[in-house]
């Protein structure tokens, strides 16, 4: 299943956020997008999902959701969005009830979950009582439960510090080299989108436009070893950014 | 070493600034108070101080209370106490709760009843017993009614307000795994607007012993407020001051239940 993105543009009232989105996530494939604060990201992601509706343009799913998916487009948020009276199963189970599974499945699927984030100790603990890149995980776990065919990330390690981030994004590699889920990945965090990107999009600052598209294609797996081949990556990322992320800046001081 | 002071030089701790504003709750202390001030109050009445026709001693407030309980007019007060605040409030609540959902989750509901909620929120409901009593007799059903009423609207205002404070991002997460409506409603506005709607109730039921009262006094022959009413029209003091211990223990223990309620449902709050 792949899914596009056909020329969207979103304006609020009066102020356009996007124009001319074209983007494709095939199967299998992570895509980053980064760009400067306020160019749209995360509206662009609401679209994705189906969440908002854009003033043009229109998303397009291609193909058939793999067999046994229950969500096919699942989000993962960057405020972790668990639910603090239930547990960490209680917060896994939540969104299995509705699709009637039976029992023994929900059981197996919780477990199997719990098992793969590292969380099965874990299982009764409130919200409050995990750190940071716990809830994450949680979240992740929760994602997963539903087998999803794409993942929404918004900014999910922008919470974290960054020894979690660093952890969570060994995690996520794991994850993808196991499942090979294609996956939107919104950030402002270079590092992270050329360790887990095979593409990364540039957008320029509002209306947010695709300003450039760059391939990465060394595996995954590879990326955390090679990390001085990455870094020129992520200074020629950086370095289209910079004048878009000054402008952006100067844009919002003005209070325009 | 580098790490220890320099020598000769002088040296002092840094003072400490943090701590204080988390005031806590000790049962030693608040019923040391309160024995205290019992025991004060007898003190000055025996010193005769404090005259006993302006407020009779602790002891022969507790002779009236047990006057009371031995002619059995303690339960036959009580028990029409009882039944008139609980039909009223609970009544009154579980409406309060529905219409504070509907105005929380329907455009068209808020549309027609916020506006209304509001305005007769304002209005003090004993100002309508009068009103009650025509529509609905002298009888119970008007106190009933007045009660009712009381804790109707703020449970309402609680209720929507609680509901317009669920956290938007949990609700959207829900719609992006695809919940059904009712599911949202039930496994997130819902345990999500509880810690508004029981704060609510809090109020509402202190509202509800107010207008209890004020409603007896007006036309009972049995009740608390009534029993109130009639010590005080015979100055009988002891008494008065009997029913009114008996208003501050049935207040004390409807908010002992709330926050019991509070502590086993609201457990996930830090
Ligand atoms: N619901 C809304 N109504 C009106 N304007 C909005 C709304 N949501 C976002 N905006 C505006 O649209 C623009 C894009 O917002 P968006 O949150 O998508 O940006 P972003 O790229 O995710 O920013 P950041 O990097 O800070 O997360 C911003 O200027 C924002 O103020
Ligand atoms: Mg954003």
């Amino acid at each position: 299943m792949r899914l596009l993105a056909d020329r969207i543009g979103h304006r609020y009232g009066t102020t356009e956020v996007l124009r001319d989105i074209r983007i494709a996530i095939g199967e299998g494939e992570i895509v980053c997008i980064v760009g400067p604060s306020g160019c749209g990201k995360s509206t662009f992601l609401r679209m994705l999902g189906g969440l908002e509706e854009a003033s043009s343009g229109q998303v397009l799913l291609e193909g058939e959701p793999p067999a046994g998916s229950l969500n096919p487009i699942t989000y993962i948020f960057q405020d972790f969005a668990l639910l603090p009276w239930r547990s960490v199963e209680g917060n896994i189970r939540l969104v299995l009830e509705d699709h009637r599974l039976g029992a023994a499945a929900m059981r197996r699927i919780v477990g199997d979950v719990l098992e793969r984030t590292r969380l099965s100790e874990f299982r009764a603990a409130l919200p409050r009582q995990l750190s940071g890149g716990m809830k994450q995980r949680v979240a992740i776990a929760r994602a997963l439960a539903v087998r999803p065919a794409v993942m929404l990330m918004d900014e999910p390690l922008s919470a974290l510090d960054s020894q979690t981030r660093e952890l969570l994004m060994d995690d996520l590699v794991e994850l993808w080299t196991r499942d090979r889920f294609s996956a939107c990945y919104v950030t402002h965090n270079l590092a992270e989108a050329v360790r887990l990107g095979h593409r990364v999009h540039v957008l320029s600052r509002r209306p947010g436009r695709i300003r450039e598209t760059v391939e990465i294609d060394m595996p995954l797996a590879e990326r955390a070893e090679r990390a001085a081949e990455l870094e020129a990556m992520q200074r020629h990322i950086w370095l289209i950014m910079r004048e878009e992320a000054r402008a952006a800046d100067r844009e919002l001081a003005d209070g325009r | 070493m580098a790490d220890d002071p320099a020598p000769g030089a002088r040296v002092r701790p840094v003072p400490f600034r943090g701590g204080g504003f988390r005031p806590q709750t000790n049962s030693y202390v608040s019923l040391a108070v309160f024995i205290g001030l019992i025991l004060l109050w007898e003190a000055g009445s025996r010193a005769g101080l404090i005259s006993p026709i302006a407020l009779p001693a602790p002891s022969q407030v507790l002779v009236a209370l047990a006057d009371l309980v031995r002619t059995g007019m303690l339960w036959k007060h009580l028990s029409v106490s009882l039944m008139r605040l609980g039909v009223g409030w609970v009544l009154g609540s579980i409406l309060g709760i529905l219409v504070g959902l509907l105005i929380g989750l329907f455009t068209i509901a808020r549309a027609a009843l916020l506006q209304l909620t509001s305005a007769l929120f304002a209005v003090p409901k004993i100002a309508l017993l009068p009103l009650f009593i025509v529509w609905f007799g002298i009888g119970e059903s008007s106190k009933i009614a007045t009660i009712l009423f009381g804790s109707f609207f703020p449970t309402v205002i609680a209720t929507y307000s609680g509901v317009d404070n669920v956290d938007r991002n949990l609700i959207r997460m829900a719609q992006s795994f695809g919940l059904s409506w009712g599911s949202i409603v039930r496994k997130i506005i819902l345990p999500g607007a509880l810690p508004a709607i029981l704060s609510g109730l809090r109020i509402s039921s202190a509202i509800a012993i107010v207008l209890l009262v004020a409603a007896e006094m007006i036309g009972a022959q049995f009740g608390i407020g009534a029993y109130i009413l009639q010590a005080g029209s015979l100055f009988a003091i002891d008494q008065l001051i009997a029913g009114v211990t008996i208003l501050a223990v049935l207040g004390l223990a409807i908010s002992w239940v709330i926050g019991r309620a509070e502590r086993r449902f609201l457990d996930w709050r830090s």
